[in-house]
C-alpha cells in the first residue's frame, strides 16, 4: 500500500488530541491515523505539546491519603476493555464504530449504496459503495466533510483520493466527486450538517435517504 | 533501574523501571511528580477538586496498568500522561468511548536506541521551552487548545500560533516509526 498523499491539518490533529474535535469527525481522524504513519507521527508531536502543557501546569496539594489509596490498588485484577481490530478495509476505531458488525448496505440507486452509522444533530457518519464511474451528485456542504477513502479511488475538481486518503470540504467547495475507474470505491463520511445536493431530485430524495 | 537509559531524564527512567520491572518506587516518584500537576490540569478546565482527584487516580491507575505501550522512542512521559489524561475526562464528560487509533504492534524488547530517545527527549525540552518564551496571551491560547477548551475552528483561525515548532517533532517520529515497521517484517 501506498502512502496516503491527503492528509490531516494541524488545528484538527490538535482538537483531536485535546478531544474537543466531534466524535464523528474523530472517528474519521482515529481511522486515517491507523492508516497514515505522517498522521501518526504528527498526533504524536501534538501529545508532546499537551505533554508540556501538562508539566507546565501549576501543581495543587493532593488529599492527604490519595497516593497510599492509588499505590494499595495497584494490584487489583484487571480486565482490559476489548478493542476491536482491524477487519479487511476497515481500520480498527470504524470497526469499533460498527460495533463488530459488517457494513449493510441500502442501495441509493444510481450505483450508490450507503450504510448511516449516526446521524443527528451534530453531525451523520456513514459509508458508501459507489460503482466505479459513478458520480456522487453535485453537492456542496452547509458545515464540514471529510471524507476518508478505504478501498479504489474517486478524484474531483481538488484531486485524486486513494486508500487512506482523506478529503477535507468545507461551505466553500461545490465539488463532484466520481469513483475512478477499478474496484468500487468504499469511503467513510463524515458531516457536522446535513448535505444539501443542487439537482432537484436528490434534494427531493434527500429527507428519504438522509444523504 | 537499568543503566542503558542513564543517559535520559528522571521520567523516562522511572517510567522504563515501570514497564520492565514493575518497580514500585519508581511508579511512586512518578504519581509524586504528575499527580499535583494533572490535579492543577484538570481542575483548570473547571472540574472540581473532587472529581479531578477521581480523574488523576484512574490516569495513575491506566500509566501502572498499560505501561506496556510506553515507548520512549516516540514520546517523552508526559506526552502519553497527557493523551491518557485527556481520553479519560472525555469519556467521563460524554459518557462515551472516544475513538483512538489501532495501536501498533512493535516489538519494544528489541534493544533501546538511547540516542533516538535523547533526541525524543531534547525536542520535548526545545517544546517547554519555546512555550516558556511565548508571550503570555499566546501561550494561554495553546493552553486553552490543549486544555480542550478551543474548538478546531477557533484553533485554525489562531494564525501565528508557534505550531511550526513541531515540524522537526514530526519528522523525529516518522523516521522512528518507518524503522520500527521496518524491523517488523519477517
Amino acid at each position: 500500500m501506498t502512502a496516503p498523499a491527503h492528509h490531516i491539518p494541524d488545528a484538527m490533529l490538535a482538537a483531536y488530541a485535546a478531544g474537543t474535535l466531534p466524535h464523528v469527525f474523530s472517528v474519521a481522524v482515529a481511522s486515517h491515523i491507523s492508516l497514515c504513519l505522517h498522521c501518526r507521527a504528527a498526533l504524536e508531536a501534538h501529545q508532546s505539546v499537551g505533554g508540556a502543557v501538562l508539566e507546565g501546569a501549576g501543581p495543587v496539594a493532593l488529599s492527604a491519603d490519595l497516593k497510599s489509596d492509588l499505590l494499595s490498588r495497584l494490584d487489583e485484577p484487571y480486565i482490559p476493555a476489548p478493542t476491536y481490530e482491524r477487519r479487511g478495509i476497515y481500520p480498527g476505531p470504524l470497526v469499533a464504530e460498527l460495533k463488530g458488525r459488517a457494513p449493510r448496505w441500502k442501495s441509493l440507486g444510481m450505483g450508490v449504496r450507503q450504510d448511516i452509522l449516526s446521524a443527528g444533530k451534530s453531525g451523520s457518519l456513514r459509508l458508501l459503495h459507489i460503482r466505479a464511474g459513478q458520480a456522487v451528485p453535485d453537492h456542496s456542504h452547509n458545515g464540514l466533510e471529510m471524507t476518508l477513502v478505504l478501498q479504489g479511488s474517486f478524484s474531483d475538481e481538488t484531486g485524486r483520493f486513494g486508500v487512506g486518503d482523506i478529503e477535507i470540504a468545507t461551505e466553500d467547495l461545490e465539488h463532484t466527486p466520481v469513483a475512478d475507474e477499478g474496484a468500487p470505491c468504499i469511503c467513510l463520511a463524515a458531516t457536522d450538517a446535513p448535505l444539501r445536493f443542487s439537482g432537484l431530485v436528490p434534494r427531493l430524495l434527500q429527507p428519504l435517504f438522509r444523504i | 533501574m537499568s543503566q542503558k537509559s542513564a543517559d535520559a531524564s528522571q521520567n523516562t527512567v522511572w517510567m522504563i523501571a515501570v514497564r520492565d520491572n514493575r518497580d514500585r518506587q519508581a511508579f511512586a516518584a512518578l504519581f509524586d511528580f504528575f499527580a499535583p500537576r494533572l490535579k492543577g490540569f484538570i481542575m483548570r478546565t473547571g472540574t472540581s477538586a473532587h472529581q479531578a482527584e477521581e480523574i488523576v487516580q484512574d490516569v495513575m491507575l491506566t500509566v501502572w496498568r498499560k505501561a506496556a505501550m510506553f515507548d520512549p522512542h516516540r514520546a517523552p512521559v508526559s506526552a502519553w500522561v497527557y493523551q491518557i489524561a485527556r481520553n479519560r475526562q472525555i469519556d467521563i464528560l460524554r459518557r462515551e468511548n472516544r475513538p483512538v487509533p489501532e495501536e501498533l504492534k512493535l516489538d519494544v524488547e528489541t534493544e533501546p536506541d538511547a540516542s533516538q530517545i535523547l533526541a525524543v527527549e531534547q525536542e520535548a525540552s526545545h517544546l517547554k521551552t519555546a512555550l516558556s518564551r511565548l508571550k503570555p496571551d499566546q501561550r494561554e491560547i495553546i493552553e486553552k487548545a490543549y486544555l480542550g477548551e478551543l474548538t478546531h475552528q477557533e484553533i485554525s483561525s489562531q494564525t501565528g500560533l508557534p505550531l511550526g515548532t513541531i515540524k522537526s517533532r514530526i519528522r523525529l517520529g516518522l523516521e522512528r516509526l518507518r524503522h520500527e515497521l521496518k524491523d517488523l517484517k519477517p
